[in-house]
């Protein structure tokens, strides 16, 4: 017998913005899910008109989260209007500011957004249930006393080289607009490295060299038995995932884009491509293959789904088959997901191809691959950071064109961010931004497939005590929404 | 104690995540020492869907005092009025009706950012999303609350307006409403806080000298003063930002990029490129605060003829390559 019911939860908080989910319950399990994006605030057509160089003012602020990335994305556009090539500093100092970004939002997510829902009374009965509220309690836990200094003093490296965060004017397409001299670079080496400490003393309790060189599943799990239960935060976050078996929760497409990121001499630490978990295949990536789908957007109707180069937004509540803001991008007309396990596995990580083989995206295998990273960039990092040449210039002079198109696509914290944008008559005729959490929250397309998110949510089970109950939020429900690291603001824009 | 609440609606969350880079002490320590309880914030609490719905209607009924009620974000009233473009998650009604009625019970209402005070940013352009703040559309009274509005407290919106707003202009603002030290006199003509509004971006900018020798930048990341070309506005900008730095030692203009005054209402249409000086006759339209154009036009014309060459020099490159002599008259 079936005993089916809708379910609509939200707001989500600790995801960045405003996020509803509505779900079709079949008694004890997710059946189907509709992921609604519910604010629109029409940044594409703010910045019709402008002054291209003015996108550098606006877009950061689609996102106080993401807001480096958004600049990055600008800069790179502007950038390839006239195929400019930044100056190696500014190069350098677009990673490390971008990275400081990067990270910092890794560290708020882990700590501040997803962590805290095992500190829910709905785990009261598990036997790690106390240790979790005394470490990851919302507000009160005894992690957020911890990280929210070490956030505060790794953000330094903006006062540094970037002004402020969020929201700086320093990434430019020629590169950056703050020079720093010796002493400046001896600071951003000594912050790092009180960085560093703070991820080996509370996040790891190992040295960031032995985390990035777990290459199995296997030894991951002979790292993690060496400690106690709580012997660090990933510790005891892999203990509470094996508890609760967090990688059978949130699967998706297992089709996995990444379009690459922190470039330096010619080489990316992260390389751009596609993977697909199925068939263990890599694939190149074809930016002219992205295309936005509208058949379940508030948007003015328009059946054929466009490269955002002939993208528009025209928000319209007509469209009868709309549930939300998000417009639905898709790769050769396909979901993908995005992130940093996207960006693992297209890099060929062995212990996160082993990680997917074995159970696919998954909740568990999102959060490592967030926390491996961590340990990698502020490995490249420390190298970024001594290869600045302080007296030699950080910023190349830019030139804007009167008529030209360009894109920049980059990796902001939660996956891929592409700004698509044509300059007319020196002004901007055409600016589309396609986010990370609009690929992972997409709402369906016209031939009816789910975006991401919303198939991970299918056949997520109910805890006992959250069956029948029509208001409660099914926690499994809320892991899986978190472990995509959304952010709602970049998603609509 | 006093009870926070505190939402967002049409912005980018970046005035939180600038409260979370708070220090010495961070945001949850100033909190408790100003006695306040944290009811709720979308980037910290655990409540989310009916737990959270239920603490909006307890504020609203008055079962949950409400002391200090901050709104992130502008108040968004479109599509052609209704609102609909940013309907509160898992209530299907318009956010801005939500506001209107937490805003009725509240003690004190705080509008944390450009956004919320005076429509900010989500107002550029055509203004599509019809955003406004609490209590401004721009630099007009009136936003969704009405030029008479007072909350009940007595006090009107309090505008802790910025792009985003410093960790410690929050920080402080709240402990100055706990402490019972927030009145009209604490407040500028345009109800920001005059904890940081009575000072200039100009103050402490470590570009002074360019600035009174007229050394002037040209290009991103070139030394000198960035008012004469590239659309600085820190001579008028009301903001403390030089003399309490951001992120440790930053400030736009540290950062090597111009002040947008992202304090002001309608910092977001400067009605010419942002970092393009608009002139007439070669002499820059906005001028600084308080100085009659005669004067600044005389005192310019003097000061280029005095520039100092080391001034002159570094003020178009990235580095300095001639730095100050020791002076020849003093004895070692």
């Amino acid at each position: 017998m079936t005993n089916k019911s809708r379910r609509v939860v939200g707001p989500f908080n600790r995801v960045e913005g405003d996020l509803e989910v509505q779900l079709e319950i079949n008694t004890a399990t997710v059946d189907k899910a509709w992921v609604v994006s519910p604010l629109y605030r029409g940044y594409e057509q703010i910045l019709q008109g402008k002054s291209p160089l003015d996108s550098l003012v606006y877009v950061p602020r689609i996102c106080g989260i993401c807001s480096v990335s958004q600049s990055v994305a600008a800069a790179q556009a502007l950038a390839a209007l006239t195929g400019l090539q930044p100056e190696p500093n500014g190069e350098l100092a677009t990673n490390l500011i971008l990275a400081n970004e990067n990270l910092t939002d890794h560290l708020t997510h882990f700590y501040l957004f997803f962590m805290p829902d095992f500190a829910r009374d709905s785990y009261r009965e598990e036997p790690w249930y106390e240790q979790a509220v005394a470490r990851f309690k919302a507000v009160t836990g005894s992690a957020s006393k911890h990280v929210l200094p070490a956030r505060a003093e790794f953000l330094h490296l903006m006062g540094l080289l970037a002004g402020k965060w969020p929201h700086s004017l320093a990434l430019q397409p020629g590169g950056t607009s703050r020079a720093i001299e010796s002493g400046e670079k001896a600071r951003v080496v000594a912050t790092l490295y009180g960085f560093r400490q703070f991820l080996e003393a509370t996040l790891f309790g190992d040295s960031l060299e032995s985390i990035t060189s777990l290459e199995s599943e296997q030894a991951l799990h002979r790292w993690r038995n060496q400690f106690s239960p709580t012997h660090s935060d990933f510790c005891h976050f892999l203990h509470i995932a094996e508890q609760q078996d967090l990688h059978t929760l949130g699967r998706a497409y297992d089709r996995f884009m990444s379009y690459g990121v922190y470039h330096n001499q010619g080489q990316a630490l992260f390389g751009p491509g596609i993977y697909d978990g199925t068939s263990q295949q890599h694939s190149t990536l074809n930016q002219s293959a992205i295309a936005e789908d509208i058949s379940h957007t508030w948007a003015h109707y328009n059946a054929q789904a466009q490269h955002p180069f002939n993208g528009e937004t025209l928000p319209s509540l007509d469209n009868e088959n709309a549930y939300s803001w998000c417009k639905a991008p898709r790769l050769d007309g396909q979901p993908v997901e995005v992130g940093a396990l996207a960006r693992q596995v297209v890099n060929s990580h062995p212990l996160f191809l082993d990680l997917v083989n074995n159970s696919g995206g998954n909740v568990r295998n999102r959060v490592i691959a967030r926390l491996v990273e961590l340990a990698q960039v502020v490995i490249a990092m420390e190298k970024w950071a001594k290869q600045l040449r302080p007296k030699e210039p950080f910023c190349a002079e830019f030139v804007l064109p009167n008529e030209a198109q360009g894109f920049g696509m980059m990796e902001a914290a939660r996956g891929s961010l592409g700004h698509w944008l044509t300059v007319k008559r020196g002004k901007i005729a055409n600016y589309q931004i396609v986010a990370p959490t609009t690929w992972n929250f997409s709402p369906r397309d016209s031939q009816g497939q789910p975006g991401a998110l919303e198939l991970a949510l299918e056949n997520t089970p109910l805890r006992p005590s959250e069956i029948g109950q029509e208001k409660k939020n099914p926690v499994a429900v809320q892991h899986i929404v978190r472990s995509f690291d959304p952010c709602m603001v970049c998603t609509v824009h | 104690m006093l009870n926070l609440l505190w939402l967002q609606s049409g912005g980018c969350g970046g005035c939180s995540m600038s409260w979370l880079n708070a220090e010495s002490p961070d945001l949850i320590t100033s909190l408790a020492a100003a006695g306040i309880n944290l009811l709720w914030h979308p980037s910290l609490s655990e409540d989310c869907d009916s737990d959270f719905i239920g603490l909006l209607e307890s504020c609203i009924s008055g079962q949950t005092e409400l002391s200090i009620l901050c709104l992130e974000g502008s108040v968004i009233q479109g599509p052609n009025g209704t609102g609909a473009f940013h309907k509160l998650a898992g209530t299907n009604r318009p956010m801005r009706d939500w506001l209107a009625e937490l805003c009725q019970v509240a003690q004190h209402v705080v509008a944390v950012g450009n956004c919320a005070a005076y429509g900010g940013i989500t107002a550029a352009g055509g203004n599509p999303s019809e955003a406004c703040g609490l209590q401004y559309y721009e630099s007009k009274p009136g936003g969704l609350l009405g030029e008479a509005f007072t909350a009940q407290g007595g006090l009107p919106v309090i505008n802790i307006a910025g792009c985003p707003t410093h960790p410690n202009w929050i920080s402080d603002t709240l402990t100055q409403i706990a402490l019972g030290d927030m009145n009209e006199t604490e407040l500028d003509k345009y109800y920001r806080p005059r904890s940081y509004t009575d000072h200039l971006v100009h103050h402490g900018c470590p570009r002074n000298e360019y600035y009174e020798y007229k050394a002037s930048a040209e290009k991103p990341s070139d030394l000198g003063c960035m008012m004469e070309h590239m659309g600085c506005l820190g001579t008028q900008a009301h903001a403390d930002c030089n003399t309490r730095l951001w992120n440790g030692s930053g400030s736009c203009l540290r950062g090597g990029y111009p002040c947008i005054n992202c304090t002001a209402p309608k910092f977001h249409e400067p009605g010419h490129s942002f970092t393009q000086t608009p002139k007439i006759a070669g002499i820059p339209v906005g001028l600084p605060t308080d100085m009659p154009k005669a004067w600044f036009v005389a005192l310019s014309s003097l000061a280029k003829a005095a520039t100092p060459q080391r001034l002159k020099h570094n003020a178009l490159i990235d580095h300095i390559e001639l730095p100050p002599e020791p002076s020849k008259n003093k004895r070692d």
